[in-house]
């Protein structure tokens, strides 16, 4: 999400350098983290997946399959816009890019909230911010297909797929064809 | 030089008020010490005559002033207006024509008024025009508004004949115009604004061309608009009625598409009208249907016109840029014709100004230069007000000296008090 | 975009950038906490200059629903009546540090001449004499496009005083520019004195008319504004122009109604048809504020 938002800023195009994770690795650690959360919560009851959008919402859907196919549990999941919750409006163009939709009441829910990279960590200040808007959840936690480093606020992430050093001027790519580094060209 | 009778080269002595001398190599008849205006690449002619300015007192000195109008129209190249009556009070008695005279008499240029046909200008009771014409007032019209009443129209007009006099009718039926903001049509419909429909003027003049034939009275017919009036004048004439009519400057080069700023500038009245209307009032003066381009100078203050365009006192600015405006659109025969001798005919002037340059007449000179490009800057203007339509237009052709009655009150473009 | 004076500052990608937004404004009012924090800091007037109780409300709702501050001046008890120009308001308004003034006023184009007089302030126009009322046509086709999925191909037929009608200009405008057709419906002296330009086409028989219409717009006679002199009575404007129960009984199956408020029902509406479903005006009422909130937010929340 951040990577995204920040290519549109700088209006260049991605140029791959490196392939980090295969599609077959991104799979791997999917199937890892949810069983990850699965067994830091003691069971699925009461947990919600929330993809943050666009790139965290099909990750928090493949999640969920892995989770019914290990636990036999459907768990809901919802995706968040955190456009209106950005502290970068008015210093950049900020647009809400797709739906938001949280399929129940978040009060006394444990939300894992799912997102493809996390890099400075606004992008979570401002969906914790959001999700405090639909209901006081019992804990929030945070998974991450990539923890490419670079934070900018306290936040560090519970599950996590890989982490990836990298330089700041980098960009890193999530999608269903695995993770690549690159950068702007 | 150039007058009624045509064009010629010459250089022109004028001493105690007269032109002593005209001719190739006069300059020797000139008294010593004489100055000298340079005039080559420039047109000497008759001063110009305003038949329609608003000075404004008294009343509202603060829009503009008998002295601060008479600077901006020497400096335009005139040399008689007509101030309109609707001050407050009007000239609807002698005794404020006679303030308006004298304050006239330390103008610029001669200043002569028009006085109201009705008491107050309210349509109801005629105005003392036997008193006014005693003073030397030739036209009298309630111009802001028409008279309504076909009645008391006739009556004013079969008063008016006796006393040698010619009313001016400013042709709008009030019910017809109703709280129109501006011209209604096409613009007015998109813009949302309330507009006064052509027939609101149109079927006025109609009714004073009938009228006319009716009594044998002069009708003179104020700022016409329209295309359909510029028709019936033209018909009036060619039956041989006693009928003449004028158009304003901005008449000839402004339409209704100026409103669609919603700039208060721009309303007037009679509103801009479209380009079919324009087309057909600069035919109209070019073919002698409108005999006279009047610049219906109407002075407001920045603050009147920063309203909404409903609430807007309806007028612009004319005496500095009529010239101008006019030689855009036709050659300088045609402007000065509609703009001196012509107007000075109607306004019982003649040939005291807009008579031909000749040694023994009344020294009442413009001096143009048509070749001048300049810049209307309103901040730069001599009027009280700035609401100028043509603020940042670049014209061809300016007054350059003007002589008022023997002195030169306008030299190189600067007032001379 | 700098200000929102006219539909016609819009192009098509425009207006659907706007409806796209106000989506996502309509899901953020049906949270249990329908407020997010877009535009903490910023400060959004009112300056209605003339009364109106329903668009000043959804406007107020948008901009607090966003965070902003809301100052509102209301003409009737203000310096105005002391004789202070709009211009002064507006000047001493804007130096308070407002962001954006959302203007009404019964003469048309205030709001432009408003847009001239300030130094950064956003104008948003609220409803200008006969002209404009954008934001009550942009709430128009967001309701029409949130119930059958898009506007373009529709045949929209507005009927009642267009002539002094602020809202229809502006849907005219909004509609045709979405790519639907829009048909007027009223008697001769309702209609604006000239056409010339309108991309519309005049209903030669009403009922023909409502049984073609995806969408009918139905205007209020503005009595108030003196339009009942426009018609020899009401009874007679009613039996020619209303949406009565037989016209009712005409209308597509799908077909919208839609009306701007207040409904006078009995007039322009009879009052069973205005309970109907194919009546939606408190979907519209609700959507516009979502539709003001992403007004505001694209005004406001751009780079300052």
């Amino acid at each position: 999400m951040a990577e995204r938002e920040r290519s549109h800023t700088r209006g260049g195009t991605f140029v791959p350098r490196s392939q980090v994770l295969s599609a077959a690795d991104v799979q791997r650690a999917l199937v890892r983290m949810a069983h990850e959360v699965a067994e830091r919560n003691g069971g699925l009851d009461q947990v919600v997946l929330v993809g943050l959008q666009t790139g965290g919402v099909p990750l928090a859907r493949r999640m969920a399959e892995a989770l019914r196919d290990a636990e036999g549990t459907e768990v809901p999941v919802g995706s968040l816009d955190v456009a209106f919750y950005r502290d970068d409006i008015g210093l950049r163009p900020v647009l809400p890019e797709a739906a938001t939709d949280i399929p129940c009441d978040l009060t006394g829910r444990v939300v894992v909230v799912v997102d493809d990279v996390l890099f400075t960590g606004r992008t979570v200040r401002a969906a914790l911010h959001a999700l405090s808007d639909f209901g006081r959840a019992r804990a929030i936690q945070l998974a991450v297909m990539v923890d490419r480093g670079h934070r900018e606020l306290p936040i560090r992430p519970d599950y996590v797929g890989k982490n990836l050093p990298t330089r700041r001027d980098e960009m890193v790519d999530v999608s269903d064809d695995g993770v690549v580094i690159g950068s702007l060209g | 030089m150039l007058d009624a009778r045509g064009r010629r080269r010459a250089d022109v002595v004028v001493a105690d008020g007269v032109i002593r001398a005209v001719g190739p190599d006069v300059l020797g008849d000139a008294p010593a010490r004489a100055r000298v205006l340079e005039a080559s690449g420039c047109v000497v002619a008759p001063g110009l005559v305003d038949l329609h300015a608003h000075l404004r007192q008294p009343g509202a000195e603060e829009a503009e002033t008998v002295e601060t109008g008479g600077r901006a129209a020497a400096l335009g190249g005139y040399t008689a207006v007509v101030a309109m009556p609707n001050t407050d009070p009007p000239v609807d008695s002698a005794a404020v024509a006679r303030e308006v005279l004298a304050l006239g008499g330390r103008a610029l240029v001669e200043v002569c008024v028009a006085g109201a046909i009705t008491i107050g200008r309210a349509g109801k009771r005629l105005a003392p025009m036997g008193e006014l014409a005693a003073l030397g007032v030739r036209l009298f019209t309630d111009d802001g508004a028409g008279v309504q009443d076909g009645a008391l129209m006739r009556r004013a007009l079969d008063y008016a004949k006796g006393l040698g006099v010619t009313l001016a009718q400013h042709c709008e039926d009030d019910h017809l115009a109703g709280a129109g903001a501006m011209h209604e049509g096409a613009w007015s419909s998109r813009l949302g604004l309330p507009g006064i429909p052509s027939a609101a003027e149109e079927s006025m003049v109609a009714r004073d061309i009938a009228l006319a034939r009716l009594t044998g009275a002069r009708v003179h017919f104020l700022h016409l608009s329209t295309a359909g009036s510029v028709e019936l004048v033209r018909r009036a004439k060619a039956e041989g009625l006693p009928v003449t009519a004028e158009a304003a400057p901005h008449h000839l080069v402004l339409t209704d598409a100026s409103c669609a700023s919603y700039d208060a500038c721009y309303k007037v009245n009679p509103p801009l009208r479209t380009e079919t209307d324009v087309t057909a009032v600069r035919v109209g003066v070019l073919d002698g249907t409108i005999d006279a381009i009047a610049t219906d100078h109407a002075p407001h203050l920045p603050e009147a016109k920063d309203v909404p365009f409903d609430d807007a006192p309806s007028g612009m600015l004319g005496l500095e840029t009529a010239l101008a405006v006019a030689l855009s659109v036709m050659d300088i025969a045609q402007a000065l014709a509609s703009l001196s001798w012509k107007p000075a005919t109607i306004a019982g002037l003649s040939p005291r100004h807009g008579g031909p340059v000749e040694p023994g007449a009344a020294a009442n000179l413009c001096v143009i230069d048509p070749a001048l490009s300049w810049t209307v800057d309103p901040v730069r203007l001599a009027s009280r007000s700035r609401n100028t339509p043509f603020g940042g237009w670049t014209f061809m052709g300016r007054n350059r000296h003007t002589v008022s009655a023997g002195e030169a009150v306008v030299v190189d473009g600067e007032a001379q008090r | 975009m700098t200000h929102l004076l006219s539909i016609a500052d819009l192009d098509r990608e425009g207006i659907e950038e706007i409806l796209r937004v106000a989506d996502a404004f309509a899901e953020v009012e049906k949270r249990p906490i329908p407020k997010v924090p877009t535009l903490r800091g910023r400060a959004v007037a009112t300056l209605f200059f003339e009364e109106s109780t329903r668009t000043r409300l959804s406007f107020e709702t948008a901009a607090k629903r966003l965070s902003a501050d809301v100052l509102s001046f209301s003409a009737a008890s203000s310096s105005v009546k002391k004789g202070e120009s709009i211009r002064d308001t507006v000047e001493t308004i804007e130096a308070m540090g407002m962001d954006a003034l959302v203007v009404r006023h019964s003469s048309a184009g205030v709001p432009v001449q408003v847009s001239r007089w300030v130094k950064r302030c956003k104008v948003i126009n609220g409803g200008d004499g006969w002209h404009e009322h954008p934001t009550q046509a942009l709430l128009d086709c967001f309701t029409v496009r949130q119930l059958r999925g898009g506007i373009d191909g529709l045949r929209v037929l507005i009927v009642g005083d267009i002539r002094h009608s602020r809202v229809a200009r502006s849907q005219v405008l909004a509609y045709t520019t979405l790519g639907a057709s829009v048909t007027l419906a009223a008697p001769g002296s309702l209609l604006p004195p000239s056409l010339e330009g309108w991309p519309v086409e005049v209903a030669e028989d009403l009922d023909d008319a409502l049984g073609n219409a995806d969408v009918v717009s139905l205007l209020r006679l503005q009595a108030e504004r003196g339009s009942g002199a426009f018609v020899p009575t009401l009874r007679e404007y009613t039996a020619g122009w209303g949406l009565t129960a037989r016209r009712a009984a005409l209308l597509g199956g799908d077909a919208i109604v839609t009306h701007p408020g207040p409904m006078i029902r009995g007039v322009e509406i009879a009052g069973d048809v205005a309970d109907l479903p194919q009546a939606v005006v408190t979907r519209q009422v609700t959507n516009g504020v979502a539709v003001r909130m992403a007004v505001l937010f694209l005004l406001l929340g751009g780079v300052l």
